[in-house]
């Protein structure tokens, strides 16, 4: 089907470029860069930008760099650039399971991990990585550089701190301390593409403990504090498990829609919480354990 | 109107496109390669899958305009000077009825084939699960891509 909207198409290849069009048009200026989600916002008529800037020939925007105290996420990286990492599995493996869970091969070829978080939706799979690892959003905008944590920067549903005349650079993702590992999980209706019906995402560090976040269950994703609070300093038993259940009801705020009730999220949420906890802790300990598995589908 | 010039299957095409035409609408009706169908016009269905640089992307969610420069493969390449061994063994294992999302498996598979010559049935699963097909239950074109790679590892 053909857009029937009309843009101008920019294809700039530097940020002064990009930072004038965005100066320029404002609001009215849609950034490109997979297009996954731009595309089919412009063609169903949720988007009516007059001007569409292409940053894929920006030079000075960057792809995946791994640097010795984090990681730093481009905004012309994929996803299917992230997976292909090794160190990124080894290091930082909640946020490869993350990417790995994001739609299908041909739109993780395109998709961007900073595309994801602009567009902002509920659903979006790299929000509990990020906000697990404390990550720092990069911005560039007419009066220069800011920084803003991942914490910070959803606002509502498909609302970013995001001004009009910035763009995201990148994201800054510092390597978590001591031993660590992580998971994430991802209920769908059906193995394979789909969107989440909840997330989880679990970070389990010797120093730190266990960080939490989930996204789907309420306008925004956000940590799951409380339950940290409780778990922190504690060995994992049974009963801790319970008590940390308990308290799922009163971190998330699920709607029903088109892919599952509130209810139904509301005790999977639970049960996401029991089997990450679990697997965090054997992967700990050196097991095997794909997450894909673990919610069956 | 922007002209652009980009490698179609290992030709080179110049064209004039406006900035809200789609590729896949371009390729189908300004250039007449008519693999890459519309199903779902939102990237859930993987029928309109195309190759840009060597990666399988969803030819309904790029704009005509990103290709300028870029290389752009569709099944009518992948199929010079004939018919890959892959594309054999769909044949011969009847993995097609209608042939609708023919092309994009087709596409999906010759990629994952390419950087993981032994998938296992659980990485074909993955590796497929853009591309939707109402006829079959995916089995014969899983029986296929194993049976492909399974006659590699004998030699």
């Amino acid at each position: 089907m053909a857009i029937a909207h009309e843009f101008e198409y920019f294809r700039p290849d530097n940020l002064k470029e990009v930072l004038n069009l965005l100066k320029k048009y404002g609001d009215k200026a849609r950034i490109l860069a997979g297009g996954t989600d731009l595309t089919v916002y412009i063609k169903e008529g949720l988007e009516h930008p007059e001007a569409v800037i292409d940053i894929k020939q920006v030079r000075e925007l960057k792809s995946v760099e791994v640097q010795t105290d984090g990681l730093y996420i481009g905004a012309k990286a994929t996803f299917s650039d992230i997976l292909s990492y090794r160190e990124i599995k080894k290091n930082y493996l909640l946020l490869w399971e993350s990417a790995r869970s994001v739609a299908s091969v041909g739109i993780r070829n395109r998709a961007t991990l900073i595309g994801n978080i602009c567009s902002a939706v509920p659903s979006l799979d790299s929000a509990p990585a990020l906000l697990c690892y404390n990550a720092v959003v990069h911005l560039l905008g007419q009066r220069g550089e800011r920084a803003i944590p991942i914490t910070d920067w959803f606002v509502a549903p498909r609302i970013t701190a995001k001004q009009p005349d910035e763009i995201v650079l990148g994201v800054n993702i510092p390597k978590p301390s001591g031993k660590q590992t992580g998971c994430y999980l991802k209920l769908g209706r059906y193995g394979g593409e789909d969107l989440a019906q909840a997330g989880l995402g679990v970070l389990y560090s010797e120093r730190f403990g266990f960080r939490l976040a989930y996204c789907a269950v309420g306008p925004i994703p956000k940590r799951a504090e409380k339950i940290e609070k409780l778990l922190q300093g504690k060995t994992l038993t049974d009963a801790l498990i319970e008590k940390a259940k308990d308290l799922v009801l009163s971190e998330i705020s699920p709607i029903t829609d088109i892919r599952s009730g509130k209810e139904y999220r509301m005790h999977m949420c639970q049960i996401m919480l029991q089997r990450g906890l679990l697997a965090c802790v054997d992967r700990m300990n050196g097991k095997q354990v794909d997450t894909l598995r673990i919610l069956g589908g | 109107m922007a002209k652009i010039k980009f490698k179609l299957n290992d030709e080179f095409r110049t064209i004039d496109v406006q900035p809200n035409e789609v590729l896949l609408d371009v390729l189908r009706d300004k250039l007449g390669v008519k693999s890459p169908k519309c199903g779902c016009d939102r990237g859930d269905c993987g029928a309109c899958a195309v190759m840009i640089n060597g990666k399988s992307v969803r030819s309904c969610l790029v704009l005509a305009v990103e290709v300028d420069v870029q290389e752009v493969r569709t099944l009518e390449g992948i199929s010079k000077p004939k018919l890959t061994k892959l594309q054999k063994a769909f044949i011969e294992f009847n993995s097609f009825q209608c042939g609708y999302c023919a092309p994009g498996v087709i596409i999906s598979a010759t990629e994952l084939l390419e950087h993981n010559p032994k998938p296992d049935l659980e990485e074909i699963k993955e590796a497929l699960s853009g591309n939707l097909c109402r006829c079959t239950g995916y089995k014969p074109i899983f029986d296929a891509i194993l049976d492909v790679t399974h006659k590699e590892k004998k030699k």
